[in-house]
Protein backbone atom coordinates (compact mmCIF):
# COMPACT_ATOMS: atom_id res chain seq x y z
CA UNK A 1 0.00 0.00 0.00
CA UNK A 2 1.34 3.58 -0.83
CA UNK A 3 0.10 6.57 0.82
CA UNK A 4 1.31 9.56 0.81
CA UNK A 5 0.62 10.97 4.06
CA UNK A 6 -0.83 9.19 7.45
CA UNK A 7 -3.11 8.77 8.66
CA UNK A 8 -4.48 6.19 5.96
CA UNK A 9 -8.12 7.32 4.78
CA UNK A 10 -10.47 6.28 7.05
CA UNK A 11 -12.84 4.76 4.76
CA UNK A 12 -10.80 2.30 3.45
CA UNK A 13 -10.17 0.88 6.58
CA UNK A 14 -12.07 -2.44 6.13
CA UNK A 15 -10.28 -3.61 3.14
CA UNK A 16 -6.55 -3.10 4.62
CA UNK A 17 -5.08 -5.97 5.82
CA UNK A 18 -2.55 -6.27 8.76
CA UNK A 19 0.35 -3.70 8.20
CA UNK A 20 3.74 -5.81 8.81
CA UNK A 21 6.05 -3.30 8.13
CA UNK A 22 5.97 0.60 7.81
CA UNK A 23 8.75 2.38 4.77
CA UNK A 24 9.13 5.88 5.73
CA UNK A 25 10.42 7.43 2.24
CA UNK A 26 12.02 10.43 2.20
CA UNK A 27 13.75 12.17 -0.54
CA UNK A 28 16.73 13.59 0.30
CA UNK A 29 16.55 16.15 -2.50
CA UNK A 30 13.31 17.82 -0.58
CA UNK A 31 12.60 19.46 2.24
CA UNK A 32 9.27 18.95 2.26
CA UNK A 33 9.16 15.37 1.69
CA UNK A 34 11.04 15.22 5.22
CA UNK A 35 8.54 17.39 7.31
CA UNK A 36 5.98 14.85 5.82
CA UNK A 37 7.86 12.45 7.14
CA UNK A 38 8.16 13.68 10.41
CA UNK A 39 4.27 14.98 10.80
CA UNK A 40 3.24 11.24 9.18
CA UNK A 41 5.61 9.76 12.11
CA UNK A 42 2.82 10.77 15.02
CA UNK A 43 0.26 8.57 13.56
CA UNK A 44 2.29 5.46 13.98
CA UNK A 45 1.31 3.29 16.93
CA UNK A 46 4.15 2.90 19.33
CA UNK A 47 4.16 -0.84 18.83
CA UNK A 48 5.46 -0.47 15.18
CA UNK A 49 8.70 1.24 16.66
CA UNK A 50 9.91 -2.53 17.67
CA UNK A 51 11.35 -3.06 14.49
CA UNK A 52 8.51 -2.53 11.94
CA UNK A 53 9.21 0.77 11.24
CA UNK A 54 12.36 1.55 8.71
CA UNK A 55 13.45 5.29 7.00
CA UNK A 56 14.10 4.52 3.35
CA UNK A 57 16.38 7.62 1.71
CA UNK A 58 16.40 8.11 -1.54
CA UNK A 59 17.74 10.40 -4.19
CA UNK A 60 21.63 9.66 -2.74
CA UNK A 61 22.97 10.15 -5.97
CA UNK A 62 23.45 13.58 -6.57
CA UNK A 63 24.86 14.88 -4.26
CA UNK A 64 24.64 18.46 -4.99
CA UNK A 65 21.10 18.83 -4.80
CA UNK A 66 20.80 17.12 -1.42
CA UNK A 67 18.77 19.83 0.87
CA UNK A 68 18.47 17.73 3.75
CA UNK A 69 21.02 17.21 6.24
CA UNK A 70 22.41 13.60 7.37
CA UNK A 71 22.33 14.92 10.85
CA UNK A 72 18.41 15.58 10.34
CA UNK A 73 17.91 11.85 9.36
CA UNK A 74 20.37 10.21 12.35
CA UNK A 75 18.38 12.31 14.69
CA UNK A 76 15.09 10.81 13.53
CA UNK A 77 17.22 7.48 13.31
CA UNK A 78 17.75 7.57 17.32
CA UNK A 79 14.82 9.28 18.25
CA UNK A 80 12.53 6.07 16.67
CA UNK A 81 14.77 3.64 17.21
CA UNK A 82 14.36 2.65 13.44
CA UNK A 83 17.25 1.86 11.23
CA UNK A 84 17.94 4.06 7.78
CA UNK A 85 18.41 2.41 4.90
CA UNK A 86 19.89 4.60 1.60
CA UNK A 87 19.38 4.10 -1.89
CA UNK A 88 19.04 5.85 -5.38
CA UNK A 89 16.06 5.06 -7.61
CA UNK A 90 16.68 6.43 -10.67
CA UNK A 91 19.79 3.05 -11.07
CA UNK A 92 18.27 -0.05 -11.68
CA UNK A 93 20.48 -1.85 -10.51
CA UNK A 94 20.04 -0.39 -6.61
CA UNK A 95 16.51 0.47 -7.03
CA UNK A 96 15.72 -3.42 -7.76
CA UNK A 97 18.75 -4.93 -4.84
CA UNK A 98 16.59 -2.34 -2.64
CA UNK A 99 13.84 -4.22 -3.35
CA UNK A 100 14.88 -6.88 -2.44
CA UNK A 101 15.81 -6.11 0.43
CA UNK A 102 12.79 -4.82 2.30
CA UNK A 103 10.62 -7.80 0.34
CA UNK A 104 13.03 -10.11 2.91
CA UNK A 105 12.66 -7.43 6.05
CA UNK A 106 9.21 -7.53 5.15
CA UNK A 107 9.27 -11.60 5.24
CA UNK A 108 10.71 -11.25 8.91
CA UNK A 109 8.62 -8.75 10.02
CA UNK A 110 5.55 -10.94 9.34
CA UNK A 111 7.04 -13.54 10.86
CA UNK A 112 7.54 -16.08 7.84
CA UNK A 113 11.27 -16.75 8.63
CA UNK A 114 11.44 -19.14 11.50
CA UNK A 115 13.75 -18.15 14.07
CA UNK A 116 13.43 -14.10 13.22
CA UNK A 117 11.05 -11.62 14.85
CA UNK A 118 11.36 -8.12 13.62
CA UNK A 119 12.49 -6.69 16.96
CA UNK A 120 15.55 -9.11 17.03
CA UNK A 121 16.45 -8.01 13.14
CA UNK A 122 16.25 -4.08 13.69
CA UNK A 123 18.78 -4.75 16.18
CA UNK A 124 20.90 -6.79 14.18
CA UNK A 125 20.50 -3.94 11.71
CA UNK A 126 21.43 -1.20 14.58
CA UNK A 127 23.96 -2.86 16.18
CA UNK A 128 26.04 -3.43 12.88
CA UNK A 129 25.60 -0.25 11.69
CA UNK A 130 27.01 1.51 14.64
CA UNK A 131 30.18 -0.54 14.24
CA UNK B 1 30.33 46.60 -51.92
CA UNK B 2 30.93 48.73 -48.60
CA UNK B 3 33.53 47.40 -46.50
CA UNK B 4 30.69 47.41 -43.24
CA UNK B 5 28.29 45.74 -45.36
CA UNK B 6 30.63 42.76 -46.73
CA UNK B 7 31.30 42.25 -43.21
CA UNK B 8 28.01 42.11 -41.96
CA UNK B 9 26.71 39.68 -44.11
CA UNK B 10 30.33 37.38 -43.19
CA UNK B 11 29.17 37.50 -39.11
CA UNK B 12 25.52 37.16 -40.00
CA UNK B 13 26.05 33.33 -41.81
CA UNK B 14 28.76 32.41 -39.00
CA UNK B 15 25.65 33.11 -36.43
CA UNK B 16 23.48 30.20 -39.24
CA UNK B 17 24.64 26.47 -37.74
CA UNK B 18 26.23 24.79 -40.39
CA UNK B 19 23.23 22.59 -41.61
CA UNK B 20 21.53 25.61 -42.31
CA UNK B 21 22.91 28.09 -44.09
CA UNK B 22 21.90 26.59 -47.54
CA UNK B 23 18.34 27.00 -46.49
CA UNK B 24 18.49 30.15 -45.18
CA UNK B 25 20.29 31.87 -48.70
CA UNK B 26 17.74 29.83 -50.42
CA UNK B 27 14.98 31.51 -48.18
CA UNK B 28 17.25 34.89 -48.73
CA UNK B 29 16.84 34.44 -52.47
CA UNK B 30 19.47 36.79 -53.32
CA UNK B 31 21.68 34.58 -54.41
CA UNK B 32 20.93 32.27 -57.42
CA UNK B 33 20.58 29.12 -57.31
CA UNK B 34 23.12 28.52 -60.13
CA UNK B 35 25.65 30.81 -57.50
CA UNK B 36 24.31 28.82 -54.66
CA UNK B 37 25.19 25.39 -56.36
CA UNK B 38 29.08 26.76 -56.27
CA UNK B 39 29.27 26.93 -52.74
CA UNK B 40 30.88 24.01 -50.23
CA UNK B 41 28.86 23.66 -47.45
CA UNK B 42 31.14 21.29 -46.55
CA UNK B 43 33.85 23.02 -45.01
CA UNK B 44 34.99 25.41 -41.94
CA UNK B 45 32.49 27.77 -41.48
CA UNK B 46 34.73 30.40 -41.90
CA UNK B 47 35.36 29.88 -45.57
CA UNK B 48 31.80 29.35 -46.14
CA UNK B 49 31.15 32.81 -45.07
CA UNK B 50 34.21 34.51 -47.10
CA UNK B 51 32.47 32.39 -50.00
CA UNK B 52 29.28 33.65 -49.40
CA UNK B 53 30.59 37.45 -49.02
CA UNK B 54 32.79 36.94 -52.83
CA UNK B 55 29.23 36.02 -54.34
CA UNK B 56 27.28 39.19 -52.64
CA UNK B 57 29.98 41.53 -53.85
CA UNK B 58 29.67 40.26 -57.22
CA UNK B 59 25.57 41.14 -56.72
CA UNK B 60 27.18 43.83 -55.28
CA UNK B 61 24.86 44.02 -52.14
CA UNK B 62 24.19 46.60 -50.18
CA UNK B 63 22.48 47.15 -46.49
CA UNK B 64 18.96 46.83 -47.53
CA UNK B 65 19.40 42.89 -48.50
CA UNK B 66 21.99 41.85 -45.76
CA UNK B 67 19.13 43.26 -43.21
CA UNK B 68 16.39 40.73 -45.19
CA UNK B 69 19.01 38.12 -44.52
CA UNK B 70 18.81 39.04 -40.43
CA UNK B 71 15.61 39.47 -40.46
CA UNK B 72 15.45 35.67 -41.90
CA UNK B 73 17.78 34.53 -39.35
CA UNK B 74 15.69 35.81 -36.47
CA UNK B 75 12.50 34.88 -37.54
CA UNK B 76 13.71 31.35 -37.39
CA UNK B 77 15.80 32.02 -34.07
CA UNK B 78 12.98 34.13 -33.10
CA UNK B 79 13.13 32.37 -29.25
CA UNK B 80 16.62 33.52 -28.56
CA UNK B 81 15.31 36.89 -27.99
CA UNK B 82 13.36 38.66 -25.07
CA UNK B 83 9.79 39.55 -26.42
CA UNK B 84 7.67 42.39 -24.93
CA UNK B 85 4.06 42.84 -25.69
CA UNK B 86 2.80 46.30 -26.33
CA UNK B 87 -1.05 47.01 -26.68
CA UNK B 88 -2.29 49.57 -28.99
CA UNK B 89 -5.53 51.80 -28.58
CA UNK B 90 -8.04 53.59 -30.54
CA UNK B 91 -10.91 55.81 -29.47
CA UNK B 92 -13.17 54.81 -31.72
CA UNK B 93 -14.60 51.68 -33.26
CA UNK B 94 -13.76 52.20 -36.92
CA UNK B 95 -12.11 49.35 -38.45
CA UNK B 96 -10.30 50.87 -40.85
CA UNK B 97 -9.26 48.71 -43.76
CA UNK B 98 -5.39 48.11 -43.06
CA UNK B 99 -2.98 48.98 -46.07
CA UNK B 100 0.14 47.22 -45.97
CA UNK B 101 2.44 50.58 -48.47
CA UNK B 102 0.85 52.91 -46.55
CA UNK B 103 1.44 51.34 -42.77
CA UNK B 104 5.08 51.24 -44.49
CA UNK B 105 5.49 54.90 -45.34
CA UNK B 106 4.29 56.51 -42.30
CA UNK B 107 6.36 54.13 -40.17
CA UNK B 108 9.76 55.23 -42.27
CA UNK B 109 8.17 59.02 -42.78
CA UNK B 110 8.05 59.37 -39.09
CA UNK B 111 10.92 57.60 -38.16
CA UNK B 112 13.38 59.25 -40.52
CA UNK B 113 12.28 62.74 -39.69
CA UNK B 114 12.98 62.15 -36.17
CA UNK B 115 16.18 60.66 -36.62
CA UNK B 116 18.24 60.43 -40.07
CA UNK B 117 20.27 57.26 -39.45
CA UNK B 118 18.28 54.60 -39.45
CA UNK B 119 18.22 50.88 -41.75
CA UNK B 120 14.55 50.09 -41.96
CA UNK B 121 13.52 46.83 -43.31
CA UNK B 122 10.01 44.91 -43.23
CA UNK B 123 9.21 41.89 -43.97
CA UNK B 124 5.76 40.04 -44.45
CA UNK B 125 5.15 36.44 -43.57
CA UNK B 126 1.81 34.08 -44.09
CA UNK B 127 0.73 34.55 -40.77
CA UNK B 128 -0.20 37.93 -41.55
CA UNK B 129 2.97 39.10 -39.35
CA UNK B 130 5.04 41.83 -40.42
CA UNK B 131 8.02 41.77 -39.06
CA UNK B 132 10.33 45.44 -38.97
CA UNK B 133 13.85 45.43 -38.28
CA UNK B 134 15.20 48.85 -37.21
CA UNK B 135 18.81 49.44 -36.84
CA UNK B 136 19.53 52.94 -34.71
CA UNK B 137 22.34 55.42 -35.42
CA UNK B 138 22.80 59.03 -33.84
CA UNK B 139 22.64 61.96 -36.12
CA UNK B 140 26.56 61.44 -36.62
CA UNK B 141 27.33 58.07 -36.21
CA UNK B 142 26.04 55.53 -39.28
CA UNK B 143 23.24 53.02 -37.80
CA UNK B 144 24.31 50.32 -35.54
CA UNK B 145 23.74 47.14 -37.65
CA UNK B 146 24.55 44.33 -34.44
CA UNK B 147 21.99 46.23 -32.01
CA UNK B 148 18.61 46.12 -34.07
CA UNK B 149 15.00 46.08 -32.64
CA UNK B 150 12.60 44.14 -34.28
CA UNK B 151 8.79 44.25 -34.22
CA UNK B 152 6.34 41.72 -34.76
CA UNK B 153 3.07 43.32 -35.57
CA UNK B 154 -0.29 41.29 -36.97
CA UNK B 155 -2.29 43.91 -38.56
CA UNK B 156 -5.94 42.55 -37.80
CA UNK B 157 -4.78 42.71 -33.99
CA UNK B 158 -3.93 45.90 -31.67
CA UNK B 159 -1.05 43.60 -30.36
CA UNK B 160 3.12 44.52 -31.13
CA UNK B 161 5.74 42.50 -30.15
CA UNK B 162 9.10 44.13 -29.79
CA UNK B 163 12.56 42.46 -29.21
CA UNK B 164 14.45 45.96 -28.22
CA UNK B 165 18.18 46.88 -28.46
CA UNK B 166 19.80 47.52 -25.52
CA UNK B 167 18.97 51.24 -26.75
CA UNK B 168 16.53 52.13 -24.51
CA UNK B 169 16.28 55.26 -25.72
CA UNK B 170 14.92 54.87 -29.03
CA UNK B 171 11.72 52.91 -27.45
CA UNK B 172 9.29 55.95 -27.29
CA UNK B 173 10.21 56.64 -31.12
CA UNK B 174 9.80 53.25 -32.41
CA UNK B 175 6.45 53.28 -30.05
CA UNK B 176 4.90 56.25 -31.97
CA UNK B 177 6.07 55.52 -34.84
CA UNK B 178 4.20 52.22 -34.75
CA UNK B 179 0.94 54.21 -33.39
CA UNK B 180 1.67 57.08 -36.52
CA UNK B 181 1.59 54.36 -39.27
CA UNK B 182 -1.09 52.27 -37.72
CA UNK B 183 -3.61 54.84 -37.18
CA UNK B 184 -3.82 54.12 -33.40
CA UNK B 185 -3.96 56.56 -30.74
CA UNK B 186 -1.77 55.58 -28.05
CA UNK B 187 0.27 51.84 -26.99
CA UNK B 188 1.36 50.69 -23.86
CA UNK B 189 3.36 48.17 -22.38
CA UNK B 190 2.12 45.27 -20.95
CA UNK B 191 3.49 43.15 -18.17
CA UNK B 192 4.32 40.23 -20.32
CA UNK B 193 7.51 38.84 -21.50
CA UNK B 194 9.25 36.21 -22.60
CA UNK B 195 11.58 34.30 -24.95
CA UNK B 196 8.64 32.40 -26.92
CA UNK B 197 7.12 34.85 -29.54
CA UNK B 198 4.28 32.28 -29.99
CA UNK B 199 3.48 31.89 -26.84
CA UNK B 200 3.42 35.40 -26.17
CA UNK B 201 1.27 35.11 -29.53
CA UNK B 202 -0.82 32.21 -27.77
CA UNK B 203 -1.49 34.32 -25.03
CA UNK B 204 -3.03 37.57 -26.26
CA UNK B 205 -4.78 35.90 -29.17
CA UNK B 206 -6.21 33.33 -26.62
CA UNK B 207 -5.16 30.35 -28.64
CA UNK B 208 -3.89 28.23 -25.48
CA UNK B 209 -6.86 26.23 -24.00
CA UNK B 210 -8.40 27.89 -21.54
CA UNK B 211 -10.30 26.63 -18.53
CA UNK B 212 -13.63 27.39 -18.63
CA UNK B 213 -15.61 28.34 -15.31
CA UNK B 214 -18.18 25.70 -16.17
CA UNK B 215 -19.87 23.38 -12.76
CA UNK B 216 -17.37 19.89 -13.27
CA UNK B 217 -19.60 17.45 -11.01
CA UNK B 218 -17.39 14.69 -9.86
CA UNK B 219 -17.71 11.87 -11.84
CA UNK B 220 -19.82 9.19 -10.63
CA UNK B 221 -16.92 6.63 -11.04
CA UNK B 222 -13.48 7.58 -10.02
CA UNK B 223 -11.91 7.81 -13.22
CA UNK B 224 -8.08 6.20 -13.49
CA UNK B 225 -5.57 8.71 -12.93
CA UNK B 226 -3.00 6.99 -14.25
CA UNK B 227 -4.07 4.08 -17.12
CA UNK B 228 -0.16 2.63 -17.04
CA UNK B 229 -0.37 -1.53 -16.41
CA UNK B 230 0.27 -0.83 -11.84
CA UNK B 231 1.00 -3.88 -10.25
CA UNK B 232 -2.86 -4.97 -8.47
CA UNK B 233 -1.13 -5.87 -5.84
CA UNK B 234 0.09 -2.55 -5.16
CA UNK B 235 -2.76 -0.15 -3.52
CA UNK B 236 -3.06 3.67 -3.92
CA UNK B 237 -4.64 4.81 -0.25
CA UNK B 238 -4.79 8.12 -1.74
CA UNK B 239 -6.58 7.64 -4.73
CA UNK B 240 -9.17 10.26 -4.14
CA UNK B 241 -6.45 12.96 -3.32
CA UNK B 242 -4.99 12.15 -6.50
CA UNK B 243 -8.08 12.71 -8.50
CA UNK B 244 -9.27 15.31 -6.96
CA UNK B 245 -5.96 17.29 -7.33
CA UNK B 246 -5.92 15.95 -10.89
CA UNK B 247 -9.42 17.23 -11.60
CA UNK B 248 -8.61 20.86 -9.94
CA UNK B 249 -5.65 20.91 -12.17
CA UNK B 250 -7.31 19.97 -15.33
CA UNK B 251 -9.80 22.97 -14.09
CA UNK B 252 -7.20 25.16 -13.40
CA UNK B 253 -4.92 25.22 -16.67
CA UNK B 254 -7.03 22.90 -19.45
CA UNK B 255 -5.77 20.35 -20.51
CA UNK B 256 -3.91 21.41 -24.06
CA UNK B 257 -0.32 22.65 -23.87
CA UNK B 258 0.86 25.61 -22.05
CA UNK B 259 2.03 28.56 -23.35
CA UNK B 260 6.23 28.59 -23.01
CA UNK B 261 7.36 31.62 -19.91
CA UNK B 262 10.39 32.04 -18.48
CA UNK B 263 9.69 33.98 -15.48
CA UNK B 264 6.83 35.07 -13.23
CA UNK B 265 8.05 38.06 -11.04
CA UNK B 266 6.26 39.33 -8.24
CA UNK B 267 7.11 42.81 -6.44
CA UNK B 268 5.66 42.79 -2.83
CA UNK B 269 5.45 46.15 -1.30
CA UNK B 270 3.13 44.90 1.32
CA UNK B 271 3.78 45.23 5.37
CA UNK B 272 5.97 42.61 6.88
CA UNK B 273 3.71 40.44 9.01
CA UNK B 274 5.58 38.79 12.06
CA UNK B 275 5.08 37.69 15.38
CA UNK B 276 4.98 40.17 17.73
CA UNK B 277 8.09 39.12 19.34
CA UNK B 278 10.27 38.95 16.16
CA UNK B 279 9.34 42.79 15.71
CA UNK B 280 12.07 43.19 12.83
CA UNK B 281 10.81 46.43 11.83
CA UNK B 282 10.37 49.23 14.31
CA UNK B 283 8.22 51.35 11.98
CA UNK B 284 5.23 49.98 9.76
CA UNK B 285 6.55 50.75 6.19
CA UNK B 286 6.31 48.20 2.91
CA UNK B 287 8.48 45.30 3.15
CA UNK B 288 10.10 45.36 -0.28
CA UNK B 289 11.37 42.25 -1.45
CA UNK B 290 11.22 40.49 -5.14
CA UNK B 291 10.13 37.09 -5.59
CA UNK B 292 10.98 35.66 -8.99
CA UNK B 293 10.12 32.39 -10.37
CA UNK B 294 12.07 31.07 -13.35
CA UNK B 295 12.03 27.53 -15.36
CA UNK B 296 12.41 26.95 -18.89
CA UNK B 297 8.80 26.34 -18.93
CA UNK B 298 7.37 27.74 -16.29
CA UNK B 299 3.53 27.04 -16.54
CA UNK B 300 4.37 23.15 -17.64
CA UNK B 301 6.15 23.06 -13.82
CA UNK B 302 3.99 24.79 -12.06
CA UNK B 303 1.01 22.38 -13.48
CA UNK B 304 3.05 19.47 -12.10
CA UNK B 305 3.68 20.98 -8.66
CA UNK B 306 0.71 20.09 -7.30
CA UNK B 307 0.96 16.48 -8.54
CA UNK B 308 4.34 15.74 -7.77
CA UNK B 309 3.29 16.62 -4.04
CA UNK B 310 5.65 19.53 -3.83
CA UNK B 311 2.33 21.85 -3.40
CA UNK B 312 -0.89 21.86 -2.22
CA UNK B 313 -3.69 21.72 -4.52
CA UNK B 314 -5.30 24.58 -5.62
CA UNK B 315 -2.22 26.78 -6.44
CA UNK B 316 -2.26 30.14 -5.50
CA UNK B 317 -4.15 32.30 -7.96
CA UNK B 318 -1.53 34.59 -7.86
CA UNK B 319 0.63 32.37 -10.07
CA UNK B 320 -3.07 30.28 -11.84
CA UNK B 321 -4.13 33.89 -13.16
CA UNK B 322 -0.28 34.33 -15.70
CA UNK B 323 -2.50 33.25 -18.52
CA UNK B 324 -5.70 35.05 -18.33
CA UNK B 325 -4.48 38.11 -17.25
CA UNK B 326 -1.55 38.25 -19.67
CA UNK B 327 1.10 39.60 -17.67
CA UNK B 328 4.10 37.86 -15.41
CA UNK B 329 5.36 40.73 -13.99
CA UNK B 330 2.76 41.75 -10.77
CA UNK B 331 2.62 44.66 -8.23
CA UNK B 332 1.63 43.49 -4.79
CA UNK B 333 0.86 46.10 -2.82
CA UNK B 334 -1.24 46.57 0.70
CA UNK B 335 -5.56 46.73 0.25
CA UNK B 336 -6.04 49.71 2.36
CA UNK B 337 -9.38 49.33 3.82
CA UNK B 338 -10.86 47.16 6.57
CA UNK B 339 -8.97 44.26 5.69
CA UNK B 340 -5.05 44.31 5.93
CA UNK B 341 -4.85 41.82 2.92
CA UNK B 342 -2.72 42.26 -0.22
CA UNK B 343 -4.38 42.84 -3.75
CA UNK B 344 -3.01 42.78 -7.32
CA UNK B 345 -2.26 45.99 -8.86
CA UNK B 346 -3.98 46.28 -12.10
Amino acid sequence: HIATSLPLPSERDHLRPRIDLIVFMIDIKSKCSLKNVEASLAYVDARFFLGKVYFLVTGVGRVNCCSIEINAISKLEEAYCSPVLFCELELEGVRVATAQRLLRMLQICAGLVPGFSALSFSLLMRNSADD
Amino acid sequence: MDETVAEYIRRTVLKIPRDEIKMMLQKWGFLSEAQLQTLNFHQLKDNISQEVVQLCEENSADIKQAAVLDIIYNHIYQNKRMWSVYQMRKTGEELEYFDLTDFKKKFKRRLRSALKNVTITFKEYEDNAIWIRVAWGTPYRQPNQYKPSYVVYHSQTPYVFISASVLKSNLPLLCQALIVASNYHDIREMELRSHSLNSLKDIVFKRYSQNFQTYCPKPLQGKAVEPENVDLRIVNENRSEKERIHRLNQETFGDGPQPILQFAQYKLETMFKSSPEMDVLDKKEPFRCLVKFSSPHLLESLKSLAPAGMADAPLSPLLTCIPQKARNYFRIREKRGLLPESFLSP
